[in-house]
């Protein structure tokens, strides 16, 4: 342990600690703009420096390891004017528009110009005016903003491997581009939206379709329908002041149908149709000799990346469209013709914790429905905007429950919000499909979790399947390459883009930190051990689908509509 | 020689993409996108890295520029010796700004980091060939000697 | 009276630099030899009394720095030699590699036997192509002729980055990236280039140590002042008579190198100031010219010896554009990875252009001032740390100059 004083109050930390972590022990908070508790050291920013006795220089306490005996001061007037400077310097080149910003109210650099009452700039302010970036339909860029600290390259080249992101110029001059200094559509991006998560302020951001959805509602022709992914509910109460977990279901559903949805429906009934289609193709691929190991396909943030970086890989990729692209053309079908309503005038929307779904809901292949399936995308974050413009008292809603068909869900489904949940919900179902036997525990503890890349073995009753399972895309790299090379031991492979998961996805509210990704699975296996029922295939709703529409797991129908094909993006730069 | 052909001569030097870059330029003038690429698959770096090392360095351009570079030290000794009338004087010549080039494409102008010549300033150089003590009525003779 | 002494340059003018026959006839190679019998710690300590300081700018003690490395347990460690003299009006290292590039080499051979490495790397400024092949036949010679005993040596080309003289700009340069300084600790010598234990020093200071091997640390030590013994090359550039160069012990004073190894101002005119250790230096009246150019004496009036460049001014001279002209230099070789140099320099330069035009006020002056009083103590590597200097220097001994152009 090393001893030292920070502000006159004595700390003991490990051998290796930083200043900041020191300080935090005895809470005295100091300012960062540049560090991510999950990322390397960028020490780049500034604002974090203190004096340390004995030394000219300030300190950058996110970077300075401690010393035995070391004298630390946070707050003297040395130190407040460096850091008021430094903050100036920053705002004297951001535009001040906060009032317009997407990330008006949860924004690093608003909130030190607050705690630092930065009032009259004697620095003029200068904007670059540069061009904002909407080439993609999931992300926008709005490098004026950027006040760069790196973050979001390390979010695209460590954690995902994507790369797209990176330096342009050097000095002041010097910005954060996608590759080759182009548009964001052009390079490797993948829209899994990390970088959104990773930017302190408004320059990187979801494309908002808000918009677009209150003209639906208001048009009288359009009959609203709604679909919620899994890993929302756990976050969304994070959006509207409550603890992560603690929005109830129903109360969520009331509030969807407080703000004008007229159908709420739920993508964990396709979360437990995707078991069956899925199951049933892994057990087809394995008896049949198929390729393998086959990769699970929900993930449309993976997908692109396999089509980016591994189109060699494109036959390993289940043939199962995501849950909310099986949701969009049953829909505009099955439910619409059990409902009585003309598909036409569905206006089909899905909330999702997720940027890439924006894209793959606007991909040409998914009509499937004879129309475009899914019509709109909105992550939780927008959501959350909804909720709040809407005024409603989320602690004196009345809950109700969710409109049928299609609103049925197993605890299956709903784990597919975490890392692993899909594997572990396929195992469910698979093990009761080829074994015959009653699954007596369902719980899969070993497929559970943020670990990057887990792996497991299952005995179906003689036959021994390997799994893995990778979540963040730099994970999903190591499983690639070793297939690609011929090396992977597995049989099936889960892979979400984003880190935790889909509880972690590009659209959930922003996440400064794992350790807020680490609750909401918590939350997710909480709902699951709620459900009565917790196996896919027992879905009452997903039999009746069966026996009224579908017929069978991988048949004419379900190929017509619930499978899809992939294609090679062949991009300029990677 | 093509460009390909250049980088991969550098290949098994680690961290050698700055050195392959400096031969590009010598045989192109400057680094076209497809050579940061291919540079970036060489040196098995994300494309994203390798243009960011190219826009780093001043020597390296990424668009496209004159045949023959024509760099002048702006630096505080050659400042007070009076480079500003040799950059008038060269712009006059050449009939482009600073940052520019000649629309026939024989000449880049730029301005360069103290090349280390400060006993004899002004200085300039082309292509790399240092040129000292330049004064505006110089300039007509030393550029003769690219055209 | 001072008196020239020439160590780093002691063969300037007497050998052919391509002819390393030449240089072994001078007794070079000799210092390796001795120094490859010695026990590596006791070589170590030898350099470390002699009390040799880097002369790259930071001035830490070079055995001590060898130590480090030596300590380290590594299976590969560097030697790197720092020849990216970016310092506009400085040239000394081009003049030691251009006319003795053998004595670098020996200085880089000894270095790395002493720390255990077996390959080493020269970072020349991309502004030196002429010297890339003196310095690669001079390696070549050595090797043909076997003096290195297996330590190998490549060079690197800069391209156009003065923030590449930082030594871990310098590193990432080698490594082909970015060349941004990192953060420190960990130093060079426990992880420098890729990671691996790494000595980088001046062509000045290799060039050093043979003539220490020879002659002893003593004789070294006792050289100029005790603090930071030795000679050091000036360049000069400017307003004075002789713009050359010369090498003399530390103890010779600031106004010794202007009025009698530069020959006084031209012209008759008077002294106005002189900038000492390249762009980045301070500005220095003639009230404080007797100081000695040592690394201490020069920090205890605010200023630093740095790169041993000399750029004086006259009487005539326009201090306030000159200063102009070398915000915009900053301006310019920022890297911008952190905040207050990047946005600080830009800043600086919008300011001093504002001043300089005649359209500033005393406030633009006072926020100069605070702003370069940030930098210099915030700032992520010694480029922003001193960056200011010229502006509060001027600003501090010739404030009529800047009073006289404002609003």
């Amino acid at each position: 342990m090393v001893n030292l004083t920070i502000d006159g109050i004595k700390v003991s930390v490990p051998e290796g600690s930083t200043i900041l972590q020191a300080a935090k022990e005895v809470g005295i908070k100091i300012p960062t703009l540049c560090h991510h508790p999950d990322q390397a050291v960028k020490a780049n920013c500034r604002v974090c420096v203190c004096e340390v006795e004995g030394n000219r220089l300030l300190a950058a306490a996110c970077a300075q390891p401690v010393m035995e005996g070391m004298v630390v001061k946070t707050r003297t007037p040395k130190v407040i004017e460096a850091r008021k400077t430094i903050l100036e310097l920053i705002l004297s080149h951001h535009p001040q528009d906060c009032l317009n910003c997407i990330r008006n109210g949860n924004c690093e650099l608003q909130d030190l110009a607050n705690e630092y009452f930065i009032r009259d700039n004697p620095f003029t302010l200068k904007v670059r005016g540069l061009k904002k970036d909407y080439s993609t339909p999931s992300l926008f860029r709005d490098p004026d903003k950027c006040v760069l600290c790196r973050r979001c390259i390390e979010a695209c080249t460590v954690v995902q491997s994507v790369n797209a992101l990176g330096l342009e110029n050097r000095g002041v001059l010097s910005m954060v581009v996608p590759t080759m200094g182009g548009d964001l559509m052009d390079s490797a991006c993948v829209m899994c939206g990390q970088c959104i998560h990773a930017c302190p302020v408004g320059a990187i951001g979801e494309v908002e379709e808000i918009d677009k959805l209150l003209a639906a509602i208001a048009d009288p022709d359009k009959v609203v329908v709604t679909q919620i992914a899994p890993a929302v509910r756990v976050a969304i109460g994070e959006e509207v002041g409550m603890k992560t977990g603690d929005m109830p279901m129903d109360v969520f559903v009331a509030g969807l149908r407080q703000v004008g949805f007229d159908y709420v429906l739920h993508t964990n009934f396709t979360a437990d149709l995707t078991i069956l289609e899925e199951g049933n193709e892994l057990l087809q691929r394995l008896k049949e000799g198929g390729t393998l190991p086959m990769f699970t396909s929900c993930s449309p943030g993976w997908i692109n990346f396999c089509e980016t970086f591994y189109p060699d890989l494109l036959d390993n990729l289940s043939t199962c469209k995501s849950p909310q692209q099986m949701f969009g053309p049953l829909v505009k079908t099955y439910w619409a013709d059990k409902m009585g309503i003309d598909p036409a005038k569905i206006y089909s929307v899905s909330i999702m914790p997720c940027t890439a779904k924006k894209f793959e809901a606007a991909r040409p292949e998914m009509n499937a429905s004879g129309y475009r399936d899914v019509d709109l995308v909105l992550t939780t974050r927008e959501i959350g905007r909804l909720f709040r413009m809407s005024g409603l008292d989320f602690d004196k809603l009345a809950g109700t429950n969710f409109d049928s068909w299609m609103g049925a869900y197993t605890g299956a489904a709903v784990i597919f919000g975490a890392s692993g949940g899909v594997m572990e919900a396929a195992l469910r179902t698979v093990y009761e499909v080829v074994t015959g036997k009653t699954l007596e525990d369902v719980n899969f503890e070993v497929t559970r979790g943020i670990t990057g890349i887990k792996e497991a073995e299952v005995d179906l009753d003689g036959t021994l399947v390997k799994v893995a399972i990778a979540n963040g895309l730099s994970n999903a790299r190591k499983l690639m390459d070793q297939v690609r090379a011929g090396e992977s031991p597995y049989h099936f492979i889960e892979i979400m883009a984003c880190p935790g998961g889909c509880i972690g996805g590009g659209g959930q509210p922003i996440t400064k930190a794992n350790a807020k990704r680490v609750e909401r699975i918590d939350s997710i296996y909480v709902e699951d051990e709620k459900c009565a029922i917790r196996k896919s295939h027992e879905n009452p709703e997903v039999k009746t689908l069966y026996d009224e529409f579908l017929h069978e797991p991988l048949g004419h129908k379900s190929h017509e509509l619930l499978h899809t094909h992939y294609q090679a993006k062949n991009k300029k730069y990677l | 020689m093509d460009y390909k052909d250049i980088i991969a001569s550098y290949a098994d030097k680690p961290g050698g993409m700055i050195e392959a870059y400096h031969a590009v330029q010598r045989e192109l003038s400057y680094l076209p996108v497809e050579a940061v690429t291919e540079a970036a698959r060489v040196f098995n770096l994300p494309a994203s890295a390798a243009y960011g090392v190219a826009t780093f360095y001043s020597m390296f351009s990424v668009a496209s520029r004159g045949k023959n570079v024509i760099r002048i030290c702006e630096s505080a000794p050659c400042h007070v010796a009076g480079a500003a009338e040799v950059v008038a004087a060269l712009e006059r010549e050449l009939g482009v700004k600073m940052g520019e080039s000649t629309a026939n494409g024989q000449f880049a102008l730029e301005y360069t980091e103290c090349v280390g010549q400060c006993q004899a300033t002004p200085v300039i150089t082309i292509n790399g060939k240092v040129h000292l003590d330049v004064s505006p009525a110089k300039v007509p003779a030393i550029l003769a000697e690219y055209k | 009276m001072a008196e020239e002494m020439r160590i780093v340059l002691r063969n300037y003018g007497k050998i052919d630099p391509l002819k390393i026959d030449d240089y072994i006839a001078q007794g070079g190679y000799k210092s390796l030899e001795k120094a490859s019998s010695m026990d590596k710690e006791a070589l170590i300590e030898e350099v470390k009394k002699s009390n040799l300081r880097g002369r790259g700018g930071a001035g830490f003690n070079c055995g001590q720095k060898w130590s480090f490395a030596y300590r380290a347990n590594a299976d590969e460690k560097y030697v790197v030699c720092n020849a990216d003299e970016g310092e506009p009006g400085t040239y000394k290292d081009r003049l030691i590699m251009e006319n003795d590039p053998h004595t670098l080499i020996e200085g880089m051979a000894i270095c790395a036997y002493a720390i255990g490495a077996a390959k080493g790397f020269i970072y020349l400024r991309g502004e030196y192509p002429q010297l890339i092949d003196i310095l690669n036949t001079a390696i070549g010679q050595a090797k043909e002729k076997a003096v290195l005993k297996g330590f190998d040596i490549e060079v690197r080309s800069g391209a156009g980055a003065y923030v590449c003289g930082e030594e871990t700009a310098l590193i990432e340069s080698i490594e082909g990236k970015r060349g941004e300084p990192r953060f420190k600790p960990p130093y060079p010598p426990s992880e420098g280039l890729w990671m691996k234990p790494t000595i980088v020093n001046n062509v000045e200071t290799f060039a050093s140590i043979p003539v220490i091997i020879e002659k002893g640390a003593e004789w070294y030590a006792g050289i100029g002042v005790p603090s930071y013994p030795g000679t050091k090359v000036f360049t000069l550039t400017g307003d004075v008579n002789n713009k050359t160069f010369f090498e003399v012990p530390t103890n010779t004073t600031i106004r010794e190198i202007v009025y009698q190894f530069g020959g006084g101002i031209p012209g008759g005119k008077k002294f106005k100031a002189v900038q000492i250790g390249g762009t980045s230096g301070a500005f220095i009246p003639d009230s404080l010219l007797n100081t000695p150019v040592a690394f201490d004496n020069m920090s205890a009036i605010g200023a630093t010896l740095g790169s041993g460049a000399v750029f004086v001014l006259d009487e005539t001279r326009d201090i306030v554009d000159v200063t102009t002209r070398i915000a915009k230099f900053f301006e310019h070789e920022s890297c911008g990875k952190c905040a207050p140099c990047r946005e600080g320099t830009a800043r600086m330069h919008e300011l001093m252009e504002l001043v300089n035009s005649g359209q500033g006020s005393l406030k633009d002056i006072e926020l100069m001032q605070k702003l370069g009083n940030v930098m210099s103590i915030a700032c992520l590597c010694g480029l922003g740390q001193a960056a200011p200097a010229p502006i509060l220097t001027t600003i501090k001994h010739f404030g009529t100059d800047y009073n006289a152009k404002l609003m």
